[in-house]
């Protein structure tokens, strides 16, 4: 038997509610597959499950609002009978571990096609708040705690240091990455004119929905320089720093509303360009839906922000614990370059190296940034 | 398809990509990536959408042809067969 309990989902998570079961008791589950959705400040998140079996008894219901560590579902795996009996011991212990469900949320008892359906988060903001999930779920569907925050009427001034639960998150990384990592900074220009010049006569004979945007380059870039320098892809971990080949590029992305998220493009080192491209328009959009996995939202193994869209020209990023480095890239823009003897313009993007002192030192960023530039100046390397 | 057909269809896709935003706010004349935030992907998805509905197929050196709501509406305008 395994017990299949709340995961965390950052070290900043303490709950989240389980929106939605997508498995029943007696179905088999595979490695890898998602078993349920829950909520959390970073959105709507699909969990996976890590074992093969049977699922032997659901112990939470939907809409649930469960700490982490709080058992969910009981797992039978392949290796036991049916008559196996769970310990008695294990059985009380789980129902002194049993989750809380707050009083204040109606739970309706029957299903009407007139119920609206809307997480336990949303309907007690909505009740704070004054809005009316009706007329919300008319426009939304399904409401969640992001559709009832971003109906809520403009806050008054004297609301205004009340901080957003992502807001809270960012906010201890942070300051916990800047108290125990001895950052270095290295920054190179890169000449961007081939890479794009390259692209976009790629781009000119394919049709719309295959082309390829700067975006995808840049990350690919990056992957492979990470393959070429792996001492900068992994954790610091009991005071050593453990290198991944397996590269979970931490992808920044700018919600619409507020706030940030940096998934993971999961297996990043396997993917040529196409498949850059593509997994990333997913996980974009999946971001943005509130459709990200659990994995994908723990299991960053390096973190890329690309600053490009907002315009500023460089990015020294604070490195997300307990990874190893963070790439900041720039906005590209013209500038007078010297090639040879000759003075002309060209676009150029500024690189720059966020590393963890205490796992690597310049000498190894400096490769790094090398070899990304190295690439870009060959972007047909890159496919 | 008419000019306020075409018109339309762009909005609808603006509004499909970027739900955040009032039709209000865009403004027929301001930069579409800039003013409402849209980033290259998403910029991307609505020329593809767009594509799906009028057949036109906007290249990459085009871009600049298309980059506020007026603008793109004469582009489609000229090259869309009814």
């Amino acid at each position: 038997m395994s017990t299949f309990v709340m995961p965390s989902l950052g070290a900043d998570m303490e709950s989240a509610v389980l929106m939605e079961w997508k498995i029943k008791e007696g179905d088999r589950v595979e490695k890898g597959q998602v078993i349920a959705e829950v909520e959390t400040s970073k959105g709507v998140i699909e969990i996976e499950v890590f074992e093969e079996g049977t699922v032997d008894k659901i112990l939470v219901k939907e809409e649930t609002e469960c700490t982490v560590g709080t058992p969910l579902a009981i797992i039978r795996t392949d290796n036991e009978t049916l008559e196996e009996e769970m310990p008695t011991q294990t059985l009380q212990h789980l129902d002194e571990k049993r989750p809380h469900t707050d009083a204040t949320i109606d739970i309706p008892v029957s299903e009407s096609s007139e119920r609206v359906k809307a997480s336990p988060a949303a309907r007690r903001k909505a009740k704070e708040l004054g809005i009316d999930l009706f007329s919300l779920a008319a426009t939304t569907g399904e409401v969640h705690l992001s559709h009832v925050e971003s109906a809520a009427p403009a806050e008054p001034v004297e609301q205004k240091t009340q901080v957003s639960g992502m807001r809270q998150a960012i906010a201890r990384a942070m300051s916990r990455s800047n108290s125990e990592i001895p950052h270095y900074y290295l920054t190179t220009s890169i000449n961007m004119t081939p890479a794009l010049h390259w692209l976009e006569e790629m781009n000119a004979k394919r049709s719309i929905k295959d082309r390829i945007l700067p975006a995808a380059l840049l990350i690919r870039a990056v992957v492979l320089s990470l393959k070429a320098v792996p001492e900068l892809n992994g954790f610091w971990e009991n005071d050593a720093p453990n290198i991944k080949t397996q590269i979970n590029a931490g992808i920044a992305i700018a919600l619409r509303k507020e706030g940030l998220i940096t998934p993971a493009l999961l297996n990043a080192e396997s993917m040529n360009l196409d498949e850059t491209m593509h997994s990333l328009d997913d996980l974009i959009s999946r971001t943005r839906a509130g459709k990200l996995r659990n994995t994908e939202i723990t299991q960053q193994t390096i973190t890329i922000t690309n600053l490009g869209d907002l315009g500023v020209e460089s990015v020294y990023g604070v490195i997300y614990p307990p990874q190893l480095a963070l790439i900041g890239l720039g906005r590209i823009i013209n500038v007078p370059w010297a090639e040879g003897d000759a003075l002309c313009v060209r676009k150029v993007m500024q690189a720059t190296l966020a590393g963890d002192h205490r796992a690597t030192d310049g000498r190894t960023g400096a490769k790094f940034l090398e070899k990304l530039n190295d690439l870009l100046q060959h972007p047909e390397e890159l496919l | 398809m008419t000019q306020e057909q075409i018109k339309a269809a762009i909005i609808e896709q603006i509004l499909f990509i970027a739900p955040d935003i009032e039709e209000a706010n865009i403004i027929p004349d301001k930069n579409i990536q800039r003013s409402l935030e849209i980033d290259s992907f998403d910029f991307l998805k609505i020329l593809t959408a767009l594509n799906e509905v009028t057949g036109v197929e906007v290249p990459e050196s085009d871009y600049s042809k298309v980059d506020t709501l007026e603008h793109m509406c004469e582009y489609f305008m000229k090259r869309v067969k009814d």
